[in-house]
């Protein structure tokens, strides 16, 4: 096991660097789900006011989005120079490398989502800071959920010629029951009168949903690398 | 039992994409200390092969067994012997040539990481050069310091997939230098290549693959063109032109016996 971990954390720590040194997909994914932000507040504030429950969805549209972009360069750049199949030949457990990439992109998209609740919270008048933890669990969750179906069919379709049209095509109705609960929770917060309950509920079938997702993603890794 | 294997056979091994047929019938072995050539021209199979050999692609029919074992029966063991140098190089061009390497020691499971990437840097010609990032290198240095991560654990069965391709003579004539220190050392090296200057006189053995199909087989390394010629040109329609028996009854034969060797192969 002690293998698995170390291998998982070689690969993010390189991910990490390399992400580091070209800040490509973090200011690339930034930019786009800031300006997704902006857009909306444009369009549906008037006079400091949102609609309710409008703002959650306006932060997991953003991280939606964001993340899907990030996904798909965080594996063109294993395709480039066709590192992906250096790592998957070496005789490291090809979950640990899924789990590397995974952790990798978690980094990455937490990241984004500290500069984007902030932005959400200013815009739209979010009590972001009402239930802290709650709020952060439920990111938490839902982009690990998200990101763990995303990885997987990024890295399946790293040597697809339409990868970039086929990944929010399979990626987004799969995820569908974790953005609902993302949303749901999300907005059981952020509401005039918070609804701490709620907002456990969706935590807890998020942990449901990221369980089931992880380990399909981990079994399904190495034959769907195996061509 | 040991992971370490003495013998690459490839038996029966076809690899269909669709109605596509990228390899048909290959049968071959592989002996401690040989290097083999994969000769064709483009679109023959050798890369198809090549990721076969390397674990990368699984065949639609026939197994490739290393020593006694198969995939199946120890993919991480396996893949622990094998060094592929493939025509993109596998490197991180945002990362220093140290660091590339480091990496994929670290993902072998390899002990004493700065020495050995010490050690392959200066077999690179690189030592001082290695705190720079992988793409301010030419393709020479990069091929290079790709070699060397390929063969940074000392594996057993070396794939390379065009590596003469963008070299200049000192740096073809440095890599031969390597592939022959690595043929002393006992490995197994198969190189997929159309560069026959380069191959001549390096090979112990060529294959000639044509359309995805054994053409040809040669035990001569020298002057392979005019035979490398014959061979593809010869082998239209259905019947293909071999120098060598290649059937699977006729390898089975020669690798089940004791102390097989690869030359033994049946003169057709």
């Amino acid at each position: 096991m002690s293998a698995f971990f170390r291998v998982a954390w070689h690969v993010m720590r390189k991910d990490l660097t390399v992400e580091v040194r070209s800040k490509e997909v973090l200011l690339t994914t930034l930019f786009f789900a800031v300006s997704v932000v902006l857009v909306f507040s444009f369009a549906i504030v008037r006079e400091g006011r949102a609609p309710d429950d409008v703002a959650a969805g306006i932060l997991w549209v953003a991280i939606s989005f964001s993340g899907t972009l990030a996904m798909g360069r965080t594996f063109e750049r294993e395709r480039y120079n066709d590192t992906l199949r250096a790592l998957i030949l070496a005789p490291a457990e090809r979950p640990a490398i899924y789990t590397g990439k995974l952790l990798g992109l978690l980094l990455l998209l937490g990241l984004v989502e500290i500069v984007l609740v902030p932005l959400i919270g200013l815009l739209f008048n979010a009590p972001i800071l009402a239930y802290p933890g709650m709020l952060a669990a439920l990111l938490l969750l839902g982009t690990l959920g998200f990101a763990a179906v995303g990885t997987l069919f990024a890295a399946m379709l790293v040597r697809v010629r339409s990868r970039d049209t086929l990944l929010p095509v399979l990626l987004y109705p799969i995820t569908i029951p974790v953005m609902i609960a993302g949303v749901r929770g999300t907005a059981a917060l952020f509401q005039a009168a918070p609804d701490e309950s709620m907002a456990r509920f969706w935590i807890a079938l998020l942990i449901f949903w990221d369980a089931i997702f992880v380990t399909l993603a981990l079994w399904t890794f190495e034959p769907v690398m195996t061509e | 039992m040991n992971s370490d294997f003495e013998r690459l056979a490839v038996v029966d091994v076809a690899r269909h994409y669709g109605r596509r047929k990228a390899l048909s019938q290959i049968n071959f072995t592989c002996a401690s200390g040989e290097i083999v050539g994969l000769l064709g021209p483009n679109g023959a199979g050798k890369s198809t092969l090549l990721n076969i050999l390397a674990t990368l692609l699984a065949p639609s029919i026939g197994r490739v067994e290393y020593g006694e074992r198969t995939v199946a029966d120890g993919g991480a063991e396996v893949r622990a012997r094998i060094g592929m140098l493939g025509h993109d190089l596998f490197l991180y061009p945002e990362l220093t040539a140290r660091e590339n390497l480091s990496f994929f020691a670290q993902l072998y499971g390899l002990s004493d990481i700065p020495t050995i990437v010490r050690a392959a840097l200066e077999r690179a010609g690189l030592a001082d050069r290695g705190d720079d990032f992988v793409s301010g290198f030419s393709r020479g240095m990069r091929q290079r310091v790709a070699l060397e991560r390929a063969l940074l654990h000392e594996p057993r069965l070396i794939l390379l997939d065009e590596p003469f391709t963008g070299l200049d003579q000192a740096s073809a004539s440095a890599l031969v230098a390597r592939l022959r220190e690595r043929q002393r050392a006992g490995c197994m090296v198969v190189v997929a290549t159309h560069d026959l200057d380069v191959a001549d006189g390096l090979l112990t053995r060529a294959i000639y693959l044509k359309n995805g199909r054994i053409v040809g087989t040669d035990t001569d390394s020298r002057g392979l063109a005019d035979r490398y010629r014959r061979a593809i040109n010869n082998s239209g329609g259905d019947k293909p032109f071999l120098s060598a028996d290649l059937s699977a009854e006729a390898l089975r034969a020669k690798v089940e016996a004791p102390g097989a060797k690869v030359e033994g192969l049946s003169k057709s």
